[in-house]
């Protein structure tokens, strides 16, 4: 069914957002071979609202936009094999919603 | 900041925080909030529908403050059953509801985080915006203080975590682990500028009154969750939630999800000509009363989503975080004067809870997530039965009534989510559960009956 859904661009979306952006980043994937070689759905690329994470075929591994989090905090549970560590940015840095 | 020893540290200023803050404030206890976002209301999303009741409790007669930051009051509340191209309407419009104190208001939960969290600031607590609390300090088992992300320690006497449906904070003091993906909800929205006079055209609404829908059925692919669609005095909240472990499973992807759902041809004419302001995203908790986790331990104490308070069945949260927040608070204040912040004496909390109407409503509802993952195929085809049955109900061909009648319910009954459900709730496996709830229902109806003709 999912096929039949409209195409979105992500980054129109995000280019509504205001963000403070921090240099050091909030996630990490600590084991890339879990996400080549056990995980099959990959709902991290799916399931994150923001798209910051995305498959790169010739490097076989997720690349992790972090600069684009919008810190739902979904993908510490997306994740099957506990494979995300998402903490919070520093305090004041990250998303700045204006309306919420 | 640093080195300062407080009486109370509350981590959040969101609905849970600002209410415990406000309540110690006025008490006179020395009380500090600490906010990871630069503002408040900076990290926070929500429909948002707020309710009267609950925040007249902490700052009465709200409504009457020009500075509140309230869209528009409620008038009417409906709910829509989809299907690709249909809606099944239901709905409720009141002139009761016209009238002070409203049932509730929409609100952009930013402007109204910068507004409550004064209210704090006023009663003299000590609000720190762009402060992420990292951990908790405990001796000799017991929560002290905290640390921030900074490296800063601060200390107190209690700490109230409300630091919302992501709470680092109550797992690192061991109280739960991380939530699972069927105990929370992905939710994501757009806000939409539309003029005001559009806004209540198109919602049939008289000046400065709003409405709320609520929409169920296809568009949510399958999954378990709903639409919405609030107004508010110079825009429209459109978003979509479904539970996390339905995306996981399906790999829809929620943005998707929205687009889909603001190109649905019954609500396009709503939304005509509109413009996104923003596009934002938030976890929901939607255990319920089993996913909640202890409420108090040492020194400590949870409130709101961080302790997964949300009756989602009745679209409240803010209102329960708010009660809850007050609730902790009470419970410090209780504290302070017996000079006792042990678990013990923080057990209150949970008494004073179960006498509101927070952890009564989370048990009312405790097994309806259980019930609706069980039926999961009818809450995905009902909603498609509904719009054919009333699509042949109204529309006029050549059959005869009845024929029309007949074939309503042929086509409810040929259905394989029916028959499923129907056979997994009436089989001989489940008959003394319906059996003992019968039983129940009718001592209950009894009881009220009685309760009804004394009066
Ligand atoms: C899409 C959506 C629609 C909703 N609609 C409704 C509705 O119509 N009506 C309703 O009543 N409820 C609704 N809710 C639920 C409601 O938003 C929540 O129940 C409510 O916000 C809970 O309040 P809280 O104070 O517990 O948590 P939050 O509002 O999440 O506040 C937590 C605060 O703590 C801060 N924080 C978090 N971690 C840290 C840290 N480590 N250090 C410092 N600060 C921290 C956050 O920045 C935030 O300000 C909705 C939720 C969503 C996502
Ligand atoms: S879901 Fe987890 S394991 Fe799978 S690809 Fe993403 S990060 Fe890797
Ligand atoms: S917190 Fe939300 S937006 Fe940020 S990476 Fe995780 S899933 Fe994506």
């Amino acid at each position: 069914m999912a096929n039949e859904l409209p195409k979105v661009n992500v980054d129109e979306k995000l280019g509504y957002l205001t963000y403070k952006a921090d240099h050091q980043s909030h996630i990490t994937i600590p084991d890339g071979k879990i996400c080549v070689e056990q995980c099959h759905d990959r709902p991290c690329l799916t399931g994150c609202p923001a798209q910051v994470y995305v498959w790169e075929e010739t490097q076989k591994k997720v690349l992790v936009s972090f600069e684009n989090c919008i810190e739902c905090g979904a993908c510490r549970m997306l994740c099957p094999f506990d494979n995300i560590k998402c903490h919070w940015p520093r305090g004041g840095f990250g998303v700045q919603y204006r309306y919420g | 900041m640093a080195d300062e020893k407080f009486d109370a540290i509350v981590v959040g200023a969101g609905p849970a925080g600002v209410s415990a803050a406000v309540t110690l404030a006025r008490a006179g206890l020395n009380t500090v909030v600490l906010e990871r976002g630069e503002y408040p209301g900076a990290k926070n999303v929500q429909g948002a529908v707020l309710y009267t009741r609950n925040l007249d409790d902490i700052v009465p007669g709200f409504w009457k403050d020009p500075q509140a930051a309230l869209e528009r009051p409620i008038t009417e509340e409906k709910y829509w059953v989809m299907s690709d191209d249909s809606a099944a309407q239901f709905g409720f419009k009141s002139d009761r509801w016209r009238r002070e104190p409203h049932n509730c208001y929409t609100i952009i939960r930013v402007n109204f985080d910068r507004w409550y969290s004064k209210k704090a600031e006023e009663a003299g607590a000590q609000l720190f915006c762009g402060v992420t609390v990292s951990d908790a300090i405990k001796k000799d088992g017991k929560v002290v203080g905290i640390k921030t992300s900074e490296g800063d320690e601060l200390y107190a006497d209690a700490v109230i975590a409300c630091d919302g449906v992501n709470s680092m904070l109550a797992q690192q003091v061991g109280l739960m682990d991380e939530w699972r993906s069927d105990e929370v909800a992905l939710g994501v929205k757009e806000v939409l500028a539309l003029p005001r006079e559009k806004i209540e055209d198109r919602f049939c609404l008289e000046k400065d009154e709003g409405s709320t829908i609520e929409m169920f059925g296809s568009i949510t692919r399958g999954m378990l969750g709903y639409g919405f669609l609030y107004t508010n005095k110079e825009s429209l909240a459109l978003g979509v939630g479904c539970k996390l472990s339905h995306f996981q499973k399906t790999c829809i992807k929620p943005y998707e999800l929205l687009e889909q759902l603001k190109a649905h041809p019954i609500l396009r004419r709503l939304l005509a000509g509109s413009k996104t302001l923003e596009y934002s995203a938030h976890l929901i908790p939607e255990g319920g009363y089993h996913s909640l986790p202890p409420l108090y331990a040492d020194g400590f104490l949870v409130a709101g989503d961080a302790a997964q308070m949300v009756n989602a069945a009745h679209r409240e949260g803010s209102n329960l975080a708010m009660t809850a927040g007050k609730l902790a608070a009470e419970t410090v204040i209780e504290a302070k004067k017996a000079g006792d912040f042990s678990a013990k004496t923080l057990s209150a909390y949970q008494k004073k809870l179960e006498k509101s109407v927070v952890l009564p409503d989370l048990y009312l509802h405790r097994d309806l997530e259980t019930l609706a993952e069980k039926h999961l195929p009818l809450f995905a085809a009902g909603p498609e039965l509904m719009c054919q049955s009333a699509f042949d109900y109204f529309q006029v061909d050549d059959r005869p009534k009845e024929e029309v009648y007949r074939a309503i319910v042929k086509r409810i009954l040929a259905s394989k989510a029916v028959n499923d459900a129907v056979k997994s709730e009436l089989s001989i496996k489940t008959l003394p559960r319906l059996l003992k709830q019968g039983l129940k229902a009718g001592l209950e109806f009894r009881k009220i009956r009685k309760e009804a003709l004394k009066s």
